[in-house]
């Protein structure tokens, strides 16, 4: 490019001959100057904005894109950064305290059909027929020729299914994983289990949800990836829980009671070593809800922890276990028992008469209403109540199943005197016989709180104090004198020095007014070892009756106490208690000085 | 001076995108094997819960106790119970074997002894 000068020297002379002034030259080459150089620089500038702008635009484009994608396509885990373990994403077992298995998972397949890719329906339909005998073929034939694109035909089929399955060779009958819950201990611990059924369901998976017991109160729990399959640790032991429910069934027949339940408790840290309540059922596949009738004749109610019940007698160590930390009265007190107590219209009578009076001991000895009824008026409604608020009956127990809030205690709507000297005998109060077990261990303990649990603790915790440790010792030993000379003498087994006391609680009837002279809730509570105490069994017995010595005997102390004594015969080894034997004195020469 | 410094800029360029589609390719090889040991661990997992659901239901209390009876003539099992507890005492030490006869000696009333008693 030929740069023009500014003053052009032909320009200029021919301007200074005409006169002009050479200025305007310079002036006008100047300005067309500038012309060019702004004109070059807008064109640089528009070009750069344009490439900004295409910048921008790929830019935006790109992100756009990508979100696009996202939001359209299946989530994926991150493959190149796992934390932890991506593959057991399974339910997590379920596993008794010494990790024995009580619930856990099987692979197996469902069987879905596309009827649209069969190429043969009406083999396909026959051939199903035969390996399911459940399914009908005429309705197969219908639904496979129908207008449905997809149907299920069963949730889970075993392997050998199948491979039948595979054998009729239609391409419209597929086969997607499938989960299963497995309960190999059949019936065994099936009301703490609980059940387990299928949520939402899809061809690739489906989701296994809990619908009772521990199952379902640990749903999320067990459900959570984040555990990395850890097992749940239950606080029972399979061996014990087993043999329970054996020796229980037994003395249920026997006896021939309606039902059964009994709860073993470790007494200082509240865990639940068994928990039976019969009948029973196979959580593998769980009976129907009764959808009319009384809910307690079902498999599935849990007496356990859902059957309220007066429980009788066993109650009357609480009153005089009170009255001894209010000093009261002690183990020797003479209390009266001249009956029938009178109070208002009503009228307060022991089963036999034990004459005017006899000590407190012998009160919980003898079973005596009137004596603990005259000990409860001593305590007073107010003090009562909120001692046995402190033992856990006011409120529905805190084990961790799905059912425990539907055992609430039934209360008297008002807590008068007269219902503070029934409840002292265990009528007028109705509670499950976890609660029993809870407040028959917090007395047993040395007098801590105890909080039921189905959870293996790993270290226990010291509840609050309820009692002295000298009321509980001699409440104990209140009740070791009811097993060694009391109502409860067939409960005694050699080596573990069982205490107890038994309660027969005449049935209300189910329409009101009044109870049933010949049904009866039979209840023997007992701790044992009495010198060091560890555990609480309660056995409660529904409606039993035993013909023994010429006449039939419905009271505890024949038909529960026996129960719970063989009980605790099979049980207590299993638990490792050493039979605590007796030695002899030494006969010899024994030296003394003169 | 300048070109020398584009001509580096470039090797480098050059080199690091060398490096990087290595990488991506070894990233990627990883994840592949990752991805498959994952899914034989997952094998291998389920295999084992497998297993362990087979063991747990061979020896459901229910069984064992069945299994004890059926063989109690052989085993002689019994539930445990209180007098199963001893005291280390109690226990005899096993019977030194007796050695031998190397040189028996016969004795005139060994013949005696066999006629009276054929045991």
């Amino acid at each position: 490019m030929t740069r023009t000068p500014l003053r052009p020297l032909a320009r200029i002379l021919k301007a200074r001959e005409t006169g002009e002034n050479p200025d305007v030259i310079e002036a006008e080459i100047r300005a067309k100057r500038h012309e060019e150089m702004h004109d070059k620089s807008r064109q640089r500038a528009e070009g750069r904005l344009l490439v900004l702008g295409l910048a921008f635009f790929c830019a935006f484009t790109t992100i756009g894109a990508r979100m696009g994608t996202l939001a359209s396509s299946v989530p994926e885990e991150p493959r190149a950064t796992t934390v932890g373990n991506p593959i057991i994403g399974q339910r997590s077992d379920i596993v008794d305290r010494n990790g024995r298995i009580l619930a856990t998972n099987l692979a197996t397949h469902s069987l879905y059909a596309h009827p649209r890719d069969m190429v043969d329906p009406a083999n396909a339909a026959k051939g199903l027929a035969a390996i399911f005998p459940e399914l009908d073929e005429a309705e197969l034939l219908a639904d496979f020729t129908g207008e449905r694109k997809f149907l299920w035909i069963r949730r889970q089929i075993s392997p050998e299914q199948m491979q039948a399955v595979h054998d009729i060779g239609s391409p419209g009958l597929l086969f997607g994983p499938r989960e299963m819950r497995l309960y190999p201990n059949g019936s065994v611990a099936a009301h703490i289990l609980g059940g387990a059924s299928y949520g939402r369901e899809g061809v690739a998976s489906a989701e296994v949800i809990g619908v009772a017991g521990v199952e379902r109160q640990f749903d999320g729990f067990l459900r959570d990836p984040a555990n990395e399959g850890a097992p749940l640790e239950l606080s029972l032991d399979l061996t014990v829980q087993a043999a329970s429910e054996q020796v229980l069934a037994g003395g249920m027949s026997i006896m021939s009671a309606k039902g059964a339940a009994s709860v073993l408790m470790d007494v200082h840290t509240g865990e639940i070593i068994s928990m039976v309540s019969l009948p029973d059922f196979d959580p593998n596949n769980r009976p129907r809800v009764l959808t009319t009738g009384d809910q307690s004749d079902s498999p599935l109610f849990n007496r356990a922890v859902q059957g309220v019940y007066e429980l009788g007698s066993t109650f009357k160590i609480f009153a005089v276990a009170q009255a001894m930390e209010l000093g009261l009265i002690n183990a020797n007190t003479m209390i009266d028992t001249q009956g029938p107590l009178t109070w208002g219209r009503f009228r307060i009578r022991d089963f036999h008469d034990y004459g005017p009076e006899l000590t407190s001991t012998d009160v919980i000895v003898e079973s005596s209403n009137v004596g603990t009824a005259r000990i409860a008026m001593q305590i007073g409604a107010d003090r009562q109540r909120d001692f046995l608020g402190s033992l856990g009956f006011l409120e529905a127990t805190s084990v961790e199943m799905g059912e425990a809030a539907s055992g609430k205690p039934l209360l008297p709507a008002n807590w008068s005197e007269i219902s503070a000297m029934t409840i002292s005998y265990g009528h007028g109060l109705s509670s499950s016989p976890v609660h029993l077990a809870t407040a028959y261990a917090s007395i047993a303990n040395g007098g801590h709180r105890v909080e039921p649990t189905l959870l293996r603790v790993e270290t226990p915790e010291v509840g609050p104090r309820i009692l002295s440790d000298a009321v509980s010792q001699s409440a104990i030993h209140m009740l070791r004198q009811v097993v060694v000379r009391g109502t409860a003498s067939l409960g005694e087994v050699a080596g573990y020095e069982v205490a107890g006391k038994t309660g027969t609680a005449d049935k209300p009837r189910e329409n009101g007014g009044g109870y049933y002279d010949d049904k009866v809730i039979a209840t023997f509570a007992s701790v044992f070892p009495a010198s060091d105490p560890k555990y609480v069994l309660i056995v409660t017995l529904d409606e039993p009756s035993v013909y023994t010595l010429g006449e039939t005997r419905r009271t505890a102390g024949w038909t529960a106490v026996p129960v719970a004594a063989e009980m605790i015969r099979r049980v207590a080894p299993l638990l490792g208690l050493r039979p605590h034997v007796d030695t002899p004195q030494s006969i010899g020469v024994t030296l003394t000085s003169n | 001076m300048r070109g020398i410094l584009f001509v580096v800029a470039a090797l480098a360029v050059m080199g690091l995108a060398f490096w990087a589609y290595q990488e991506n390719y070894k990233t990627q090889a990883t994840i592949r094997e990752v991805r498959e040991l994952h899914a034989q661990i997952g094998a291998s997992h389920e295999r084992l819960s497998m297993l362990r659901a087979e063991w747990a239901y061979l020896n459901r209390p229910d069984r064992l106790a069945d299994l004890a009876e059926l063989n109690f003539d052989r085993l002689g099992l019994l539930p445990i119970m209180p007098d199963a507890f001893g005291r280390v005492d109690q226990i005899i030490y096993p019977l030194p074997p007796i050695l031998p006869i190397t040189n028996p000696i016969e004795l005139s009333s060994d013949a005696f002894q066999s006629v009276e008693n054929p045991l």
